[in-house]
């Protein structure tokens, strides 16, 4: 076996040489921790100072509006907890979608079991969210409104801006997950209209365990995190200093070669795609073509199951996932998938491909020179694929 | 995840297709959940003298019905009948607690065919 093919950014990226270079003295000789008053520890404050202007200016922030976290899951998870704690005399109403995170949805589970009201909003075929749905469902007592900017599963955007105009109208908070989209789409959080919002540095090539969450001021939260009084005393632990910096350092480079990644991702995504429908049949995707991130291909092949395909692909040294890499041990289809109205029985057999910077013109030409033999096989295996392919024939 | 012996089946499937004029034919699981399974089996003198699986499912799912009709094969049918979806796990050097119920599949179908392939001889 050669080397490996990797295509599933969307689950992780691998830190960008130049990022890691960054971080390094941060560990060893710099390894001041920034609440302390030597000059040791200012060189650590005045670096994450640093950082947390950068990411601000990029995003169009306040670098005060800037709180770092441990990742994405802790930014969503603070966004739900934290609104509902400080707002719990105004309403106990929260609006979300069908189809995000796991980090979003059981947290709002984990409130309803504490008698707080969720409605979560269908989404079209593509995935998208009307935004004429988010004002109906909002109330007097809503208090929040959570909508993921792009889905990590089949990569949809939502129109957030518009979303963003409804809630400003209505006065509600308004909290996007836009882990998937950081890095990838321009984000500024003015023309989101968005109060709240979270991100991750490790999807767009830089470090794990390292994270934010924009707060717009005056946004009423309470603090998840308790302790040293870090970030104004809205998130207590001792600064990630490597990681922040680095964070910094991935979003700056992936926002200046944003434009250029973008369309050569989308041109190789539609390449693969092209190929792939032209040699197999009964192949379908999934998803938005339109509103959707560039590097993100999304498809289900009818008689055939999810993770054989994984395995199958990973004999050939190609890395993909299925539906969440989140809900792999799990036996339940991918809630998005279903949310779109796909059957359970075509659900299983879905595979999410994301392309990125390391993806080239031959990657894709060996996964769809790899992949039709592949889903001839398996279907062979399958006890379902001969009854569907007569009854698609004769029609 | 899996074990080198899972892999191993699933690569290189035993057994894999359908007899054309079986004695016995077993379908257990369901395309809703992901998983299903049709077993095949031809039997002369109460033995299993043929089996063939085709299965829709994750590598577990896969590997357990290979497994399985590795370990019926030559059997006869009460013996085979013994055969449960804890010694086919075991036998594949164990499986992943979350995939423990695709293991389920695999003496389920054993037991569907021959249960069918009886109530045939019956009818005769």
């Amino acid at each position: 076996m050669g080397r490996v093919i990797y295509l599933d950014h969307a689950s992780t990226t691998p830190v960008d040489p130049e990022v890691l270079e960054i971080m390094r003295p941060w560990f060893t000789e710099e390894f001041g921790n920034p609440s302390t008053v030597y000059s040791l520890g200012l060189a650590s404050a005045q670096a994450v100072q640093q950082a947390r202007e950068s990411i601000a200016e990029t995003i169009g922030a306040e670098p005060e509006e800037i709180c770092f976290t441990s990742g994405g899951t802790e930014a969503d998870n603070w966004a739900l907890l934290g609104t509902a704690d400080a707002c719990q005399k105004k309403g106990r109403h929260l609006i979300t979608s069908a189809i995000e995170h796991h980090a979003v949805l059981e947290t709002v589970e984990h409130l309803e079991k504490r008698g707080y009201e969720v409605t979560r909003l269908p989404v079209d075929g593509g995935g998208l969210v009307d935004p004429d749905e988010v004002r109906r469902a909002i109330r007097p007592d809503t208090i929040l409104v959570s909508i993921m900017h792009a889905n990590n599963e089949i990569g949809t955007i939502e129109p957030i801006a518009e979303i963003g105009k409804v809630t400003r109208e209505a006065g509600v908070p308004f909290h996007t997950d836009a882990v998937q989209s950081a890095g990838k789409l321009p984000l500024d959080v003015n023309e989101l209209g968005v109060d709240m919002l979270s991100m991750s540095a490790h999807k767009f090539y830089g470090p794990k365990g390292i994270g934010l969450m924009y707060l717009r001021k005056r946004t009423r939260i309470t603090p998840l995190l308790h302790g040293g009084g870090q970030e104004k005393g809205f998130r207590a632990g001792t600064h990630n200093v490597p990681g922040i910096v680095g964070m910094a350092k991935a979003l700056e480079l992936a926002t200046n070669r944003m434009a250029d990644d973008a369309v050569r991702e989308a041109a190789l995504r539609d390449r693969l795609w092209d190929g792939l429908s032209a040699n197999i049949d009964a192949i379908h995707l999934n998803g938005d073509m339109v509103s959707r991130l560039p590097g993100n291909l999304n498809l289900r092949v009818d008689g055939i199951e999810g993770e054989s395909m994984i395995l199958m692909l990973d004999m050939d040294g190609i890395c993909v996932s299925s539906g969440s890499a989140c809900t792999t041990g799990s036996l339940e289809p991918s809630h998005v998938l279903l949310a779109l109205g796909i059957p359970q029985e075509h659900a299983h057999g879905s595979l999410r491909i994301t392309l990125g910077r390391s993806t080239t013109a031959e990657d894709i030409d060996l996964f769809i020179k790899v992949f039709p033999p592949i889903v001839t096989r398996l279907r062979e295996m399958s006890p379902i694929w001969c009854a569907n392919c007569v009854c698609k024939q004769r029609n | 995840m899996y074990s080198e012996l899972v892999m191993e089946h699933f690569r290189n499937p035993r057994n894999m297709g359908v007899i054309e004029d079986a004695d016995g034919v077993g379908e257990v699981g369901n395309p809703q959940c992901g998983d299903m399974m049709r077993l095949t089996i031809k039997v002369k003198d109460d033995i299993l003298e043929d089996i063939k699986f085709q299965t829709l499912g994750c590598g577990a799912a896969v590997a357990t019905s290979s497994m399985v009709t590795e370990m019926a094969k030559g059997k006869r049918l009460d013996e085979a009948l013994e055969i449960s979806n804890r010694a086919v796990a075991e036998a594949l050097g164990g499986l992943p607690p979350a995939k423990m119920h695709c293991s389920n599949l695999a003496a389920d179908g054993l037991q569907a065919a021959i249960k069918d392939y009886r109530s045939r001889q019956a009818a005769k």
